[in-house]
């Protein structure tokens, strides 16, 4: 049941974000519970003085989970991708989650500038994870310039709304049966994980369903459970739909009582 | 000589970007760093020099989503 990026495999379908949480041992602890299979990280100005960064990043070291640096906040294509070089400098690794927002209100992504910017890093080498939307256009122009994963949204960044598209994200892993498929950004309780999966989807990405509970530790645990579980239901191949009743008890052999 | 690092201005005496870094105590930190919107590589921070008014970013690793 590994899950697997650019030819590594991963560890567990749940990829957890680092920010947001109310205390760097509650980070830790939450880490430790969800067991995600990748952990993801972002760079942002270090000051001499107090070093922040150096202390995040012993602790980042610590779990020993795969990062993957974003390129979060950045709003254009020169920004996301100056960003993606220094963040491969500092985290030492060609994985990207690129962000190119293009909406303040939905910080939905700015498609036609992210499928540029996954041009030129796949051009310079890195393994681009880029946030997108379900739309099958843009998906189709991703994969064209390099991209070997691609990762829609739910729902619009920290929202908790869940799978906002059900029918686009399943049109999505219709289309694309070979390309490994990451539900990114809006995904609030742990059903919506398992939704994701039962879907066919291959991992979620959560930051602020676990970091902005009131305790991330058990909500952690939850989503690891919860990705489990969708997982396990995806392989047990889940019954069709109807839209009448069908009596699960057999009728036959009913006493005539009436 | 003054530069803009990270947004705040600063008198220094360093002529490369390298020794910006130590002068301003940084030596040893896990960073990165872009002159003038473009990124510069560890390796290469030593040949890149400073000019008046220079834009320098140094950024660190930080919390994600």
């Amino acid at each position: 049941m590994a899950v697997s990026f650019y030819g590594q495999d991963v560890v567990s379908p749940l990829m957890l974000g680092t920010a947001q949480y109310p205390s760097p041992e509650i980070l830790r602890d939450a880490v430790l519970a969800a067991q995600p299979g990748v952990v993801t990280v972002s760079l942002r100005r270090e000051s001499a003085g107090e070093r922040a960064g150096q202390a995040f990043w012993s602790l980042i070291q610590e779990l020993k989970v795969p990062v993957l640096p974003n390129t979060a906040g950045c709003h254009t294509v020169k920004e996301a991708v100056t960003t993606a070089h220094m963040a491969r400098e500092v985290f030492g690794t060609d994985w990207v989650k690129l962000e190119v927002i293009g909406e303040l209100d939905t910080l939905q992504p700015d498609v036609f500038g992210l499928v540029e910017a996954a041009r030129i890093l796949t051009e310079d080498g890195f393994k681009v994870f880029p946030y997108t939307t379900e739309d099958l256009v843009v998906a189709e122009k991703l994969l064209a310039v390099g991209c070997e994963v691609l990762m829609p949204w739910g729902a619009p960044i920290g929202s908790g709304k869940g799978l906002n598209n059900v029918f686009g994200l399943r049109a999505m892993r219709a289309h694309f049966p070979g390309v490994p498929l990451v539900v990114d950004a809006g995904i609030g309780v742990p059903s919506h994980a398992a939704q994701a999966l039962e879907l066919g989807y291959d991992a979620v990405l959560i930051n602020t369903a676990v970091a902005k509970a009131g305790d991330p530790i058990n909500m952690a645990r939850a989503f690891r459970l919860a990705v489990e579980a969708g997982e396990l239901a995806r392989i047990a191949d889940p019954m069709e739909e109807r839209d009448m009743a069908v009596p699960s008890t057999p009728v036959a052999g009913k006493a005539m009582l009436a | 000589m003054k530069v803009v690092v990270n947004d705040t201005a600063h008198e220094v005496s360093a002529k490369t970007l390298a020794a910006l870094i130590d002068e301003l105590g940084y030596s040893g930190a896990r960073i990165a760093t872009a002159l003038n919107g473009r990124f510069v590589p560890k390796a290469t921070r030593n040949e890149t020099p400073l000019e008046e008014g220079a834009q320098i970013e140094i950024v660190a690793p930080m919390q994600g989503g």
